[in-house]
């Protein structure tokens, strides 16, 4: 069983169609005591770092993750924002305080180039680590779509599992652990981003 | 490397049948001749499959009453196809917003409550974040004279220029600038290349053009003379025998950055 954290806020809906299309058995979890009875856990997140952070602590799920992810070593999958909140900290709208899972913190893309615009919109190349056992059986440089203005910049490159390009590069995935998050959302990205939600249900970290 | 993109557009009107209405797929003439094709979710179960890289859905009637038909259409959108999709039409109000979002649409689009309420487009980006909301500007040009924005389904003329607008919405907190000439649309004559690389020079944000697709070379002017990060189109998929995988292999030879998913 794998349990969507569901905290108020953004398109839920799409995560849970493309874990069921790949075979999951999926549930969404509202309350935090319904996390103790999944296997595995997706934390997606669309909105402002702030609000998202407030909505985990208000309703209790920053513990309960704690718990289930750091202590009990439950496999967690961050997407989009779900993977920055796992930072120590963002400088989105002011700087405010992660749940400090990785050395990282999250800033606002700076392209090099003033031809490349923010928010960072669309299908990007990604390049991953070949022994990610997340991007098993895709080719090379495989595009997945994005939307974000922020990112995350990682103090131990270990972590960094993807990066794509844009005026420089960019933390596309991380990996630790049994952390794995990714910028680029999954059940966006046809059938690539199926591929990735389906290599998590199969990863044992 | 960024890719540049590909966007069907899906427009839909509220058709009667028997005692139900239902949303069905139609093309228009410049925002008129409405013509009846086929069935809304069907036919982006068919993008998807040709790896278009985005969809966009709107409702031209935008209708209070139709409100609950299109969330329906959004579901099963988000049931069946895995890309993302942006949905628009009679969004008048942050509630509108939500229900949209949450139902499955990964974006909004605005136009005419955007014009009346130009603040609706600050508060849907602060609390919904700016990728979500995407400014629709519908513009005509007069006999070579200065262009305007047309609101209510291109049958209002405003005194704003399609340019100041943009701008004004990037400040606001729009992610993405949709343009859409009524004089091109349907037409299959080619886009607007002007007025849509005055709009891409003048924003930071990424623009969407559309209106007057007929060939793979219009697109690619799009791109490469209008500068836009994505072209849309609705007849040019619909009454041709192309498709998005077509159109992106001509797109990709004259050297423009696009995703070729094989």
């Amino acid at each position: 069983m794998i349990g969507i954290v569901d905290y108020g806020m953004g398109n839920l809906l799409s995560v849970y169609h493309a874990l069921e299309m790949v075979g999951a058995d999926v549930k969404m979890c509202r309350q935090p005591e319904a996390l103790s009875d999944v296997e595995r856990i997706v934390l997606p997140g669309v909105g402002a770092f702030r609000d998202c952070m407030t909505n985990l602590r208000q309703r209790g799920f920053a513990a309960a993750l704690e718990e289930s992810v750091l202590h009990q070593g439950k496999p967690i999958f961050g997407i989009c924002l779900g993977m920055q909140i796992m930072a120590r900290r963002s400088f989105e709208g002011g700087e405010h305080g992660g749940l400090g899972w990785f050395n990282a913190d999250v800033v606002r893309l700076q392209p090099n180039k003033s031809s490349l615009r923010v928010p960072h919109v669309g299908w990007n190349e990604v390049t991953y680590c070949q022994d990610s056992p997340f991007f098993a059986g895709l080719p090379p440089a495989p595009d997945f779509y994005f939307v974000h203005s922020y990112y995350m910049t990682c103090d131990d490159e270990s972590d960094i599992d993807a990066t794509c390009d844009y005026g420089g590069t960019v933390t596309a995935a991380v990996r630790k652990n049994q952390l794995f998050a990714t910028q680029f959302h999954p059940e966006k990205s046809q059938d690539y981003g199926l591929q990735v939600l389906e290599n998590f249900l199969k990863w044992h970290p | 490397m960024l890719k540049r993109r590909l966007i069907p557009k899906l427009q839909m009107r509220a058709s009667r049948f028997g005692s139900s209405t239902r949303m069905v797929l139609v093309t228009t003439v410049q925002f008129d001749e409405v013509m009846e094709i086929g069935d809304p979710v069907s036919q982006a179960k068919i993008y998807e499959a040709q790896a278009a890289d985005e969809l966009i859905f709107l409702d031209l009637d935008a209708s209070v009453e139709n409100r609950g038909t299109v969330v329906d259409i959004v579901r099963q959108a988000a049931e069946q196809i895995f890309m993302p999709f942006t949905v628009g039409g009679g969004v008048r109000s942050v509630a509108h917003f939500r229900k949209l979002l949450s139902n499955g649409a990964d974006k909004v689009s605005v136009n005419t409550a955007a014009i009346e309420n130009p603040d609706l487009i600050n508060e849907a980006s602060a609390v919904f974040g700016a990728q979500c909301v995407v400014l629709s500007v519908d513009y005509r040009q007069g006999a070579n004279g200065p262009y305007h924005v047309w609101i209510k389904g291109g049958r209002i003329k405003t005194d704003l220029d399609p340019v100041a607008w943009a701008i004004d919405g990037e400040r606001r907190g729009a992610g993405e600038i949709l343009l859409t000439s009524i004089d091109r649309d349907g037409t299959r004559q080619g886009l607007d290349l002007e007025l849509t690389r005055r709009v891409a020079d003048s924003v930071s944000i990424p623009v969407i053009t559309s209106g007057g697709c007929g060939l793979a070379s219009h697109f690619v002017d799009g791109f490469l003379v209008g500068k836009a990060d994505a072209v849309s189109a609705g007849t040019y998929f619909c009454f041709k025998d192309e498709n998005p995988m077509q159109t992106r292999s001509q797109i990709k030879n004259a050297g423009i950055p696009i995703r070729l998913h094989t």
